[in-house]
């Protein structure tokens, strides 16, 4: 007499709790369309947020690159000991790349920058160099954060006379960069924990509305899982609504201001370059439809296992 | 089929609901259970039912003891026992074909099986032709038979129904016991709660009679031995 219950559902019954879940939302219209708008603006933050995020570290990089260290080596250093000091220092993990600068070089530069509206004042140093001992490494980083890290190792380094940073540069950098980052993240856990209770609270809506046909589920013979599922799914939907939606409202977005910005400044072009939307949706898509079909799916199982002790 | 033993209920320390209950249905019975309103009729049914557990005593249906059963197995128990109630409930918001499909989807038939089985079970509570009405355009006799189908399209092997004419009126109530007394004949065993003298009286089933939680009499062909 005690008939088989398959713990796993069969299609057919999937594509019941779906509809069910669906015809849920169409019922609860208001309470769905709240649910979808604050994941929406959880999403469209959280987009925001991610694509100034990148862009920033973006221009970060760049402008890194531009912030050397420059290493002096002491008198009469032999060329053996230069190269051997060069090759200790490409050998560590935070340096980008290291650039010989000769003597020569390094006067080149200074006159080009210095003397560039009159070369002839600079024909008196022709044959005395007066950067004669200026013969240097220029070291650029991965990571403008190791940077103390780095300029006080080279110091100690034998052979090393002076080690030029420009630390305030590199601080100010990583500061306001950890600084974004941290505001993001505590802005994102506080809307997605909203989201959470609005999407849980949407289902409740449901699961009241259906108290009696579920109190009959439960006696005719329902799993649980049956039971459920039309909630979970109809949790899952609303995050999958709420995710899509600003996505696409995003990529209009952001294609939108990067031309704009990039017409009307482009003074500033030198200085800001954006990543193409491509780069920043590959990861931000699959990202915000995780988070729109989690929260979807934990609001959904959350209420479920508090409201329906089935 | 259904195996009492010593069950008592208490809902709140004290206040029992039953106590001491042996009772014993076989396979096939028709069983009226009557009492007045607090004797313990309701607390029995929602006992059998797994609704409630017993506070103490065993109750064993095909050999299984309920208080075994893990929550898991509570759905795969309850699809043996098809159920009946005063107020019908059926899904209002859905016509007579999908309240009994309902019941089929639940338990994860097969949609073949479902538009072959729904107008068979129509058909034989008279309602083929009514599947397509919401239950507010039936009379509560044709609600009822529709929960009857219901309750009969999964062939459970026990039918359990709580005062199935209490809103019904007596010729509407007669047809109702005859579909009941039809799946009995088909090998369904029934319990009916009940108040319904007139019923009892007539159809010579066993009737066991419950007072302050106690069962005081159970008699094969019995009667309807309370003053209302």
């Amino acid at each position: 007499m005690w008939k088989k219950v398959d713990i796993f559902m069969k299609i057919n019954s999937l594509g019941y709790s779906i509809k069910q879940g669906l015809q849920n939302i169409v019922r609860n219209k208001f309470f769905s369309l709240a649910s979808i708008a604050t994941m929406i603006v959880c999403v469209l933050l959280f987009g925001t947020f991610y694509a100034i995020i990148v862009n920033f570290d973006h221009m970060v990089k760049n402008a890194e690159e531009g912030v050397a260290i420059t290493v002096f080596f002491e008198k009469d250093l032999s060329d053996e000991q230069i190269t051997m000091i060069g090759d200790q220092i490409r050998s560590k993990e935070e340096v980008a790349d290291v650039v010989y600068v000769s003597a020569e070089e390094a006067w080149e530069t200074y006159k080009n920058q210095y003397f560039a509206e009159d070369p002839s004042l600079a024909d008196g140093f022709k044959e005395d160099n007066p950067l004669a001992d200026s013969a240097n490494y220029q070291v650029y980083m991965k990571d403008v954060e190791k940077q103390q890290q780095l300029v006080d190792e080279l110091r100690a380094t034998e052979g090393v006379r002076k080690v030029n940073s420009n630390q305030v540069a590199a601080d100010t950098l990583s500061d306001f960069n950890r600084l974004l980052s941290y505001v993001t993240v505590g802005l994102i856990i506080l809307l997605l924990a909203v989201a959470v209770f609005l999407i849980g609270n949407t289902i409740n809506v449901g699961i009241t509305v259906r108290r009696e046909e579920i109190g009959i589920m439960k006696l005719i013979g329902a799993t649980d899982m049956f039971v459920k599922a039309p909630f979970v799914f109809e949790g899952v939907i609303i995050g999958l609504a709420g995710a899509i939606i600003p996505l696409i409202l995003l990529y209009v977005l952001y294609s939108q201001v990067v031309r704009f910005v990039m017409e009307k400044f482009q003074l500033l072009t030198g200085i800001i370059s954006f990543l193409p939307a491509g780069e920043v949706f590959r990861v931000l898509v699959p990202v915000s439809i995780c988070i729109g079909v989690g929260i979807g799916l934990i609001g959904g199982l959350f209420t479920t296992h508090k409201h329906l002790k089935v | 089929m259904i195996q009492l033993e010593n069950v008592s209920k208490e809902y709140t320390p004290g206040n029992p609901a039953v106590t001491g209950i042996d009772l014993h249905i076989e396979k096939g019975e028709f069983v009226f259970i009557i009492g007045n309103s607090g004797a313990g009729k309701t607390t029995l049914f929602k006992l059998l039912l797994k609704e409630l557990d017993p506070t103490s005593g065993t109750i064993r249906v095909a050999g299984r003891d309920l208080s075994q059963l893990k929550r898991r197995d509570i759905p795969a128990y309850r699809r043996n026992i098809g159920v009946v109630f005063q107020d019908f409930r059926l899904l209002k918001d859905r016509n007579v074909y999908e309240n009994i499909a309902f019941a089929q989807r639940v338990v994860e038939t097969p949609y073949r099986r479902i538009r072959r089985e729904v107008p068979q079970i129509l058909s034989t509570v008279g309602l083929a032709e009514k599947y397509l009405s919401k239950p507010g355009e039936l009379s509560g006799g044709e609600q009822q038979r529709v929960a009857i189908a219901r309750a009969l399209v999964n062939k459970p092997d026990i039918l359990m129904a709580d005062e199935p004419t209490g809103n019904l009126d007596p010729q509407n109530a007669w047809e109702i016991m005859k579909l009941l007394e039809q799946a009995n004949e088909d090998g369904t065993t029934i319990v009916v709660v009940t108040h319904n003298r007139e019923i009892v009286d007539a159809m010579k089933k066993r009737v066991i009679t419950l007072e302050n939680g106690v069962v005081v009499s159970d008699v094969e062909e019995g009667g309807y031995i309370y003053e209302d």
